[in-house]
């Protein structure tokens, strides 16, 4: 029996490196739309919808999202349902992790994964509106000083694409490497249950 | 737009047809056509007041239910609080001359470590349009802070928002530092913001959690009616 990973869709390429990094062929990847982000009240529904669907075909289910802006409801729908999920606020706070990243205390940062920075115009700039209205862009990030980039891997070209976000959205940038972090971490205690 | 609509000349509109047309105006964000209502509506001789509260703080309270529905996302409901201030910065001033009635004082602002202020924003935009005073104290505020301005303004009700989940814990302790001051009761507390629920507000020993702006005006007007009728 497998290991099921149900995944937020933002760290779908992070989970598959890391299962192919480690060889660990008795885990399979369910994803779930990233675009939940945008109305993360959604987040308990969809997971739950997803472990129950998966029950008696695993062995053990793990659900990769942090709290992901659900207020603790994600964690008790998770701890009803029986399976467990990464801790922390959110991926930038378990990617660098979450002790560094809370000790930085960093409240005009916003922040950027491999992902993000991949996606940028479909998941930041359209959504946002700004694509039709960049007047909103001072409403939005008027209050933020810096983008921080928080690279998963060495890639030239995403931190490229991280720069030209931070220039379009009028911020500073810098560049943090974190590797896969708290999500290395959560998943490797589930070699255990393979 | 269709042709028709751009060709629509609203000083030919009656009063019922034009305060409709205002709700698809802000509806659709168009800042202009909102400024143009509104000298239109004064020079029939509304009063300020009527005006916001009957055309702008009613046409975003659609607005709000869409918003809650799915059916707008942040962008529309930015625009058409846009197009709401363009019409309040008119009405403002008149207002004061005017003497349009005041139902309370509210101090406002975002949690120590938020600076997500946009929902804050559309609720002090929303609260004045009602006929509240909103003393604003923007971002990042320490419970100090929050607890001298109600002293100092002698306020009436206290709003805390929150869009982090690391955030919103903060508020308990605003409410905390009330409650250790002997102050609590004194004011109304109203708490908000994404992440937020009914459950959480009661929890950390709020009045009221507002889910969106229109929901902050009509509790806030509930809790100042309750609080007249204690005195």
């Amino acid at each position: 029996m497998q290991t099921l990973i149900i995944a937020c869709g933002a760290l779908a390429r992070e989970v598959l490196a890391l299962i192919k990094l480690n060889d660990w062929q008795h885990m399979e990847l369910q994803c779930l739309p990233a675009d939940l982000h945008l109305r993360p009240e959604k987040i308990p529904d969809a997971v739950e919808a997803a472990v129950e669907a998966a029950r008696g075909k695993y062995a053990d289910i793990f659900v990769a999202y942090a709290d992901c802006g659900t207020g603790g409801l994600l964690a008790a729908r998770c701890e009803r349902l029986g399976v467990e999920m990464i801790s922390g606020p959110h991926c930038y706070s378990f990617f660098e992790g979450n002790e560094t990243f809370a000790a930085r205390g960093e409240v005009t940062s916003f922040y950027l994964t491999d992902f993000l920075a991949r996606q940028f115009e479909a998941f930041v700039w359209k959504p946002m509106g700004l694509d039709k209205h960049p007047e909103l862009l001072e409403m939005y990030f008027g209050n933020y000083e810096k983008l921080v980039y928080l690279a998963q891997t060495e890639d030239a070209a995403l931190t490229q694409a991280a720069m030209q976000a931070a220039q379009r959205l009028g911020l500073a940038f810098e560049r943090r490497f974190t590797g896969y972090g708290g999500l290395d971490m959560a998943l490797t205690p589930r070699r255990r249950s393979a | 737009m269709s042709d028709e609509e751009d060709d629509l000349i609203l000083d030919e509109l009656n009063d019922e047809e034009l305060v409709l047309q205002m709700y698809d105006d802000l509806y659709d964000g168009m800042a202009d056509e909102i400024a143009e209502a509104v000298h239109i509506l004064l020079k029939r001789a509304w009063t300020p007041y009527d005006i916001l509260t009957k055309a702008l703080v009613e046409g975003m309270r659609i607005v709000g239910i869409d918003f809650r529905d799915g059916i707008l996302f942040v962008p529309e409901v930015l625009l058409a609080a846009g197009a709401m201030k363009k019409g309040m910065v008119i009405l403002k001033p008149l207002l004061v001359e005017t003497g349009a009635p005041q139902l309370g004082k509210m101090v406002i602002g975002t949690v120590k470590g938020d600076i997500h202020d946009i929902g804050k924003n559309l609720v002090a935009m929303m609260m004045e349009g009602a006929g509240f005073e909103v003393i604003d104290l923007g971002i990042n505020n320490p419970a100090e802070d929050y607890i001298d301005a109600l002293k100092r303004e002698n306020a009436d009700i206290l709003g805390m928002s929150a869009l982090l989940t690391t955030t919103m814990p903060y508020m308990k302790t605003v409410i905390d530092s009330m409650v250790e001051q002997g102050i609590r009761d004194d004011y109304i507390v109203l708490v908000g913001g994404a992440p937020l629920n009914e459950e959480f507000g009661k929890a950390i020993g709020s009045d009221a959690y507002c889910r969106d702006a229109a929901v902050a005006v009509e509790t806030a007007k509930e809790f100042m009616a309750r609080k007249h009728n204690q005195v």
